[in-house]
C-alpha cells in the first residue's frame, strides 16, 4: 500500500507540467502527460451503429476493446481524410481508457505554471469549454486541453442533442 | 486493537468459515423444523457451531455476535444436556433463526468493513426467556436430575449443579445458572473451590493447517471461560510468528486447573479445528483432592495417568468433514476471471494462427493436422475453465426453503417446496443473478398463486399448496421453473389492466394466452394498487424479467385458470464464450450467436413480398418472414444491396422469426463475448448489440442482440 502511494507520488513528480503536444489543422493543443498511456497509428476502426459522428467506433488495443473519437470531428472542424501521419492518442482518465485521433503527434513539452493563463471568455464561450489553459511556449501558443471535460460533457449533459447531431451529419 | 493481530486474511477465514457454518445451521434448524423433532444429531451440530462461532467471534473482536452465540450455545447445551421431551419445535426454530439472521447481519457488516455493531440483546432475552420457560416444563414434569445422572458420568459437576438446578427452578434467574461455560468473572460458588483438577493438554495441529499459533490462542480464549488458572508453552503465541512453528513440531501445551472432570475437558478439546492428535493428562493436584464416593470415581485417576486419546473416537463426524473439505479448494473469483480472460485470448490467437491469411491458397497437410489437434486441445482447454466455473445450483435453491417457511407462517398458508434438479450447473457469475429473482418468484408464488387452505379445500385441491423449483440443461441454456398449484392467472383482469394502462399492441382477438401472461412482465404492472387492485401477479415483475435478461436470458409465464402457474427462466450455462456465425455487411463484420440461427439460405427474388410500406417479407416453406437489412439498420455501405445476391440468415428468438439479410457469411468460430466499452454503451438506448468479439486477426466483430432485433419487428 504505502509502495504504491510513493510510487505514484514520484511518477506525479516526474510528470509535472509536461504536455504531449499534438497539432489539429494550424493550431497545437496540449494535453497533460499524466492522462496520456499511448501513442499508436492510426488502424482500422470498426464502426459502431447509432453512435454521434465524432465517436469513430472501437478499436483493438491487444485485447482490450477502446472507443475512439476524432477529436476534429469533436471541435466541430471539417472531416480530414486519415493518413500515415494521423495517430491515436489513448487516454485515462476516471478508468476509462479512450483514443482521440489527432492530425499528428508533435512533442512532449515542459511548460511551467506560470506560463500557463487561463483561456479568454469569448462571447457564449462555445469554443473554449476544451481548453483548460494557453501554454506560451517561446512564440508560439499551446491550447492545453481539459480532458475531464472532454468526455464528461456528453455524459451529463443532453446526450440526445448529440445523438441527433450525428445522425443528420 | 483488533488491528493488532487481526489480518486480512485471518478475516477472510473467519467470514469463510462463519458464513458456511450458518448455512449448515440454518440448514439443518429448517430440516429439523419439517420433520418438527430435534434429533440429537442437529442439537449437537447447532451447539457445535454456535461454539465455534462463539469462539472465532470472540477472537476477531466481535463481542456481539460472541454475545449472542453464546446464549444460543446455552440455550442448545440445556437441550442436549437434559433432552427435554417437550421442545417447542416452531419457536425455537424461530429463535435460532432469528438468531442466524443477526449474525448474518453482522457478517455483513464484517465483509464491508463497517463497525460491527448490532445490539443482540433483546434477542439474548428472547432466548433466555425461552430457556426458562423450557426449564420449568421439562422440569415440572419429571426430575431432572435423576435422568442426567444416568447419562452423566460426572460426577462433580453433577453433585455441583443438581442443587442449583432445583434452585434454579423455583427461582426463575437465568444469570444464577451454574453453565459450563460461565464468564471467568462471575464470581463461582464457593463450593466449588474446593474441587480442583490440574490437568495438562497437548495439541497437534493437522499438517498444513496455518496459523498455528493464532488456532491455538483461541483454545485459550474459550478455556478462560472455564478454567481458572492455566499456563502455557509457547507463551508468545500471538507476538512471535516463529511460535507457530513450535506448535507445528512439539505441540502446544496448556497446564490448567478447573473443576471440570477429564472427560469434560477432554471433550472441551476435541472441539478444537483442524486437530490431529490430543495427549490430555490430569496431574494431581497437592491441595487438592480428587476423592469422590460416586461409583464412577474410576475414571479420574488419582495418579498421573498418560492418557493418549485417538481423534477417531468422538470426533468422526469432523474428520469425515475435512477429508472432504481437503478435496475442495476455494479459489478466489477475480483468478478464475482472469484464466478465463487469458484463455478466451487463446482462443483468438489460435483463431488468428490457423486462419492466417497468409496460409490462403497454400497446401500445407501437416500444418493443418497441427492446427487440428492444437485447437483440439484448445477447446478442451476451454470446456476445462467453464466447468471450474460451474456451481450447482443446490444453494440457491435451498436457501428458498427459508423464504417459503417465513412466508407461509406470515400469511398463514401451508406451502412445501419441491426441488428437482437441483445438481444443474450454472456459471458462477450467473448464479449470482438468480438468486433474487428466483426469491421473488417465490414469495409471488406464495402470495398471489396460493390460495388460503379453505379456498383450497373448497377447489378440491390438498390443504397445502406446492411449489416446485425445477432446474434443467436444455442446450446451451438452463431452464429454471417455478411452479405452483394455485389459482393461476386470470387472462380477463390482466387484459383490463393492459387496456387501460394502454400497454396492449395488438387487438384483443390477435393476442396469444402466452401473450396475455407475458404482460405482466411489462413496468406498468408492476405498480402498487396492483396488488390490492388484482390478486394476480404482478408485484415488480419488471425487475425479474429485467434481472434475467442482464444475464442475457429471458422469462415466460404459463398458467391454468384454477390449477396453478408456472413460470420458466430460461438463461445461458455461461457468458462469456459462445458459439457464432461470423456473417461480412460491407466492411463491417457482425457476430451472430449459434443458438438463435435456424437456417441460412440465398433467396430468391420471387419470394420477396412487399407490403405497401415498402416493408420487405420473405416466403419460405409457406411461411412469411420479415427481413431485416443489416446494411439499413446500421447504415453501412455495401455493395450488396440486391436481395437476391446476398445472404438470409434465419434466426429465432422464442416464437419470434425474421430473417437478416447479410452479405456474406464467414463461418463459425468459437468467439469470446466483450463487453462494449462504458463510453459507447452510454450512447445507446436500446442496445441492438450484444457485446463484440475479436475476430481471427484481430479485428473486431459486432454481436448482434437477436431479441432486440427480433423486438424490432414486433413493433
Amino acid at each position: 500500500m504505502a509502495e504504491m502511494i510513493a510510487e505514484d507520488y514520484l511518477e506525479e513528480d516526474t510528470q509535472k507540467n509536461k504536455f504531449l503536444t499534438f497539432s489539429l489543422g494550424n493550431e497545437i493543443y496540449g494535453i497533460e502527460i499524466k492522462y496520456v498511456t499511448e501513442i499508436i497509428g492510426i488502424q482500422p476502426v470498426t464502426e459502431v451503429p447509432e453512435l454521434p459522428n465524432y465517436v469513430r467506433g472501437i478499436v483493438n488495443l491487444r485485447g482490450k476493446i477502446i472507443p475512439v473519437i476524432d477529436v476534429r470531428l469533436r471541435f466541430k472542424k471539417p472531416f480530414m481524410e486519415y493518413s500515415d501521419r494521423t495517430c491515436i492518442i489513448v487516454i485515462d482518465i476516471q478508468e476509462i481508457s479512450i483514443g482521440l485521433i489527432v492530425d499528428s503527434v508533435c512533442e512532449v513539452l515542459v511548460i511551467p505554471e506560470d506560463e500557463i493563463v487561463p483561456p479568454p471568455s469569448v462571447n457564449g464561450g462555445a469554443s473554449n469549454k476544451y481548453i483548460k489553459g494557453i501554454g506560451k511556449v517561446d512564440n508560439s501558443i499551446k491550447l492545453i486541453l481539459d480532458c475531464d471535460k472532454l468526455l464528461k460533457e456528453e455524459e451529463l449533459s443532453n446526450l440526445t442533442s448529440t445523438l441527433s447531431e450525428g445522425v443528420i451529419s | 486493537m483488533a488491528g493488532n493481530y487481526s489480518n486480512e486474511s485471518m478475516l477472510d477465514l473467519y467470514i469463510f468459515e462463519t458464513s458456511n457454518l450458518l448455512e449448515q445451521l440454518e440448514h439443518s434448524i429448517l430440516a429439523s423444523e419439517k420433520s418438527n423433532h430435534i434429533s440429537k444429531d442437529d442439537v449437537n451440530e447447532i451447539f457445535r457451531i454456535m461454539h465455534t462461532i462463539k469462539g472465532s467471534s470472540a477472537m476477531m473482536l466481535f463481542d456481539n455476535i460472541a454475545s449472542l452465540a453464546h446464549s444460543i450455545e446455552d440455550l442448545f447445551y440445556f437441550i442436549r444436556e437434559n433432552d427435554p421431551r417437550e421442545v417447542d419445535c416452531s419457536a425455537l426454530s424461530d429463535i435460532v433463526l432469528e438468531g442466524v439472521d443477526f449474525l448474518k447481519v453482522e457478517l455483513e457488516k464484517v465483509k464491508a468493513k463497517d463497525p460491527v455493531d448490532g445490539d443482540a440483546q433483546r434477542l439474548k432475552e428472547t432466548i433466555a426467556d425461552f430457556l426458562n420457560k423450557l426449564k420449568l416444563q421439562n422440569s415440572s414434569a419429571e426430575k431432572v436430575f435423576t435422568s442426567r445422572k444416568e447419562t452423566k458420568k460426572n460426577s462433580v459437576e453433577d453433585l455441583k449443579d443438581m442443587p442449583e438446578d432445583i434452585e434454579e427452578i423455583t427461582e426463575k434467574i437465568p444469570e444464577e445458572k451454574p453453565r459450563y461455560y460461565i464468564a471467568p468473572n462471575i464470581t463461582e460458588p464457593p463450593a466449588a473451590l474446593s474441587k480442583k483438577n490440574w490437568y495438562k493438554a497437548v495439541i497437534f495441529y493437522q499438517d498444513g493447517c496455518e496459523m498455528e499459533n493464532i488456532r491455538a490462542y483461541t483454545v485459550i480464549h474459550n478455556l478462560k471461560e472455564i478454567v481458572d488458572k492455566y499456563i502455557f508453552t509457547p507463551e508468545d503465541i500471538i507476538e512471535n510468528d516463529l511460535s507457530a512453528q513450535v506448535i507445528k513440531e512439539q505441540g502446544f501445551t496448556v497446564v490448567l486447573r478447573t473443576d471440570k472432570s477429564y472427560e469434560e475437558m477432554h471433550e472441551f478439546f476435541m472441539q478444537t479445528i483442524f486437530l490431529r492428535e490430543l495427549k490430555l493428562e490430569q496431574i494431581e493436584d497437592q491441595e487438592d483432592e480428587p476423592v469422590m464416593n460416586q461409583h464412577e470415581n474410576a475414571l479420574t485417576p488419582q495418579i498421573p495417568v498418560l492418557q493418549t486419546v485417538e481423534r477417531e473416537e468422538k470426533a468422526e463426524k469432523e474428520v469425515s468433514l475435512s477429508s472432504a473439505q481437503q478435496s475442495i479448494i476455494s479459489v478466489n473469483v477475480a483468478k478464475l476471471d482472469r484464466l478465463m480472460d487469458l484463455v478466451g485470448e487463446m482462443v483468438i490467437a489460435e483463431a488468428m494462427v490457423t486462419q492466417n491469411p497468409d496460409l490462403k491458397g497454400l497446401q500445407l497437410d501437416n500444418f493443418y493436422k497441427a492446427a487440428r489437434q492444437f485447437g483440439k486441445i484448445t477447446g478442451e482447454l476451454q470446456d476445462m475453465v467453464m466447468a471450474i466455473r460451474m456451481v450447482p445450483l443446490s444453494t440457491t435453491f435451498h436457501k428458498m426453503h427459508r423464504i417459503v417457511r417465513d412466508m407461509s407462517k406470515k400469511l398463514n398458508k401451508e406451502v412445501r417446496l419441491e426441488i428437482i434438479g437441483e445438481e444443474t450447473e450454472v456459471d458462477k457469475n450467473i448464479i449470482e443473478h438468480i438468486s433474487d429473482p428466483l426469491m421473488h418468484l417465490i414469495r409471488n408464488a406464495i402470495d398471489h398463486g396460493i390460495e388460503a387452505a379453505g379456498e383450497r379445500v373448497a377447489a378440491e385441491k390438498s390443504k397445502a399448496g406446492t411449489i416446485t423449483l425445477e432446474a434443467k440443461n436444455a442446450g446451451s441454456d438452463v431452464l429454471i421453473i417455478v411452479r405452483d398449484d394455485g389459482k393461476g392467472l386470470n387472462k380477463e383482469k390482466i387484459l383490463s389492466r393492459a387496456r387501460q394502462n394502454g400497454l396492449l399492441t395488438k387487438s384483443e382477438q390477435e393476442i396469444s394466452d402466452r401473450e396475455i401472461f407475458n404482460l405482466i412482465f411489462l413496468p406498468g404492472f408492476s405498480t402498487k394498487e396492483n396488488i390490492t387492485e388484482f390478486s394476480g401477479r404482478g408485484v415488480g415483475m419488471d425487475v425479474v424479467s429485467k434481472n434475467i435478461q442482464t444475464v442475457g436470458g429471458s422469462v415466460s409465464v404459463d398458467s391454468t385458470e384454477g390449477a396453478g402457474t408456472a413460470i420458466t427462466m430460461k438463461i445461458p450455462l455461461t457468458l462469456a464464450i459462445i458459439g457464432g456465425m461470423n456473417i461480412k455487411v460491407g466492411n463491417s463484420r457482425y457476430t451472430i450467436p449459434t443458438i438463435s440461427i435456424r437456417e441460412s439460405f440465398r433467396p430468391k427474388e420471387s419470394d420477396i413480398i412487399r407490403d405497401p410500406d415498402e416493408n420487405e417479407m420473405i416466403m419460405v416453406r409457406g411461411e412469411c418472414y420479415p427481413v431485416i437489412r443489416l446494411h439499413t439498420l446500421y447504415k453501412v455501405k455495401t455493395e450488396i444491396t440486391e436481395l437476391s445476391q446476398g445472404i438470409f440468415i434465419m434466426v429465432e428468438d422464442e416464437e419470434t422469426s425474421c430473417c437478416i439479410f447479410a452479405d456474406e457469411l464467414l463461418g463459425e468460430q468459437q468467439v469470446v463475448v466483450k463487453a462494449l466499452p462504458y463510453y459507447i454503451q452510454n450512447f445507446k438506448k436500446d442496445n441492438v448489440l450484444g457485446g463484440c468479439t475479436l475476430l481471427g486477426d484481430g479485428s473486431i466483430s459486432l454481436i448482434l442482440d437477436i431479441q432486440s432485433i427480433t423486438r424490432l419487428v414486433k413493433k
